[in-house]
């Protein structure tokens, strides 16, 4: 339960990783907060050539910003930092709620919220949270900068769509708009375990319907991100129950495995799902109204 | 800088208020500078994948595993770790007389990362809701007691510093 040997680099500048990332590519693993990444080295489940450490860049902010109708997460940002910023509660109440379902606080005091997005966990709740708003990463290398959607960024377990010489400067989190309405639901054996099954909603009042998105995690490779049709904003409370157990049914696969048969998967994804879409749009008239 | 398999690096950390300069290798958890180094074995490693909590130790006074923090990670860092909360006359600090009081342990294996989790939260547990309580102290897993014992050791760690700072008086 030790590491293999690895070399380790410390840059003190962005530019600096770039080109690190150059040099050594697919060689290379990027260490933050290392939340995930040394308990899989501690296993021996991987064992990178070379660790890049950010903790010692220069000038990165420890905390989210605000920047142009997202708010922004640097690569130093802990998750715990996230957890507390007014800014979050304020203007990503999603990400505000989700935060105290991952992992536990003394995992959070060193977890980082680009870590986690990058590390691209089907199972873990920031990526289903970051689709379900349809947020951004920023990926960089000595080659410029690109936006990746969050529906484009996460390719496979464990898998996202960087290049080799790339890493993700920033996750952006849109900022919740009026008549908007989020909830998180998950169901885990224990509390701060991979949940069974999880889902993030996000309700939108446009006059006398309301959309829902569902953004489910632990149900597939990745993230898993449905639209339900439109529905009537006075019946929802009714016909949530068929459009949830619809999508369920047709567009989710999840995996059969110790924890759970692919039948409680479904059932939970179903029961949550109502309910996080449920609360989702109320709390959208809620916010319309006020 | 750059580390390369087998060498070492001169790091500072001062644990329990005393500076300590340490040569590790970057592969060196916290947790085995902390016991091997450094000797002190108050810090107990369990399941090394963060699940089990038994090495949590404060990182610049915030709870984090030391089994998921390479050394060299924290270099310049302040850590408590259990050998800091005692007076050096031997007197336990409040938490550890709760933990004593109330059958918070039994063969003690993770009381360490428990007293460490709760020492940033004792003093405001009085208010904590048992649910709150409880969310706050889910990353340490215990074999023995139950938790109903660890519960109110926590909630009942400020009244006995406040005792004791009454009997001061």
């Amino acid at each position: 339960m030790k590491p293999a040997p690895f070399t380790y680099h410390r840059p003190e500048t962005r530019t600096e990783v770039d080109a690190l990332m150059a040099e050594l590519g697919a060689e290379a693993k990027i260490l933050a907060g290392g939340q995930s990444l040394i308990p899989i080295m501690n296993m021996r489940l991987s064992s990178p050539a070379h660790l890049i450490d950010l903790n010692h860049l220069r000038d990165e902010h420890a905390e989210p910003v605000l920047d142009d109708g997202h708010v922004a997460v640097g690569p130093l940002v802990r998750q715990s930092s996230a957890e507390r910023s007014a800014l979050v509660t304020d203007r990503v109440p999603l990400l505000a709620e989700t935060m105290e379902f991952v992992a536990h606080p003394a995992i959070r005091n060193r977890g980082t919220v680009v870590g986690s997005i990058a590390h691209a966990d089907p199972a873990a709740e920031l990526p289903a949270v970051l689709a379900v708003l349809r947020g951004e990463v920023v990926a960089r290398s000595s080659s410029g900068r690109r936006t990746i959607t969050a529906g484009d960024c996460f390719r496979g377990p464990l898998e996202n769509s960087l290049e080799d010489t790339e890493w993700l400067e920033e996750v952006r989190w849109p900022v919740a708009r009026d008549h908007q309405g989020f909830a998180f639901e998950e169901f885990a054996r224990r509390s701060g375990d991979y949940a069974l099954c999880g889902v993030a909603a996000r309700a939108e009042r446009s006059g006398s319907t309301t959309t829902v998105a569902l953004g489910y995690l632990g149900m597939g490779d990745v993230p898993v991100c449905i639209e339900l049709p439109a529905l009537d904003a006075s019946a929802i409370d009714t016909e949530i129950e068929d459009a949830v157990a619809e999508v369920v049914e047709h567009q989710l696969d999840p995996g059969d495995d110790i924890h759970a048969t692919v039948a409680f998967r479904t059932h939970l994804a179903r029961r949550l799902g109502v309910t996080a879409a449920r609360r989702a749009a109320s709390n959208a008239e809620a916010r319309g109204e006020s | 800088m750059v580390l390369k398999p087998g060498e070492s690096t001169r790091i500072e950390l001062t644990v329990n208020s005393v500076a300590h300069q340490v040569d590790v290798e970057a592969r060196w958890l916290l947790s085995d500078v902390l016991r091997h180094s450094i000797g002190l074995t108050g810090t107990h490693v369990g399941c090394e994948h963060g699940v089990c909590g038994c090495c949590t130790v404060l990182i610049d006074g915030e709870p984090a595993r030391s089994c998921l923090t390479f050394a060299v990670q924290a270099d310049g860092a302040a850590i408590t770790t259990v050998e800091g909360l005692a007076a050096s006359d031997g007197e336990l600090h409040p938490l550890q007389e709760s933990f004593k009081t109330h059958h918070g342990l039994q063969c003690g294996y993770c009381t360490p990362g428990f007293l460490m989790t709760a020492l940033p939260l004792y003093e405001r547990a009085p208010e904590m809701t048992d649910d709150e309580l409880r969310r706050a102290i889910s990353g340490q897993l215990c074999r023995c007691t139950g938790y109903a014992g660890i519960l109110e050791a926590i909630r009942s760690a400020a009244g006995i510093e406040h005792s004791r700072k009454g009997d001061d008086s």
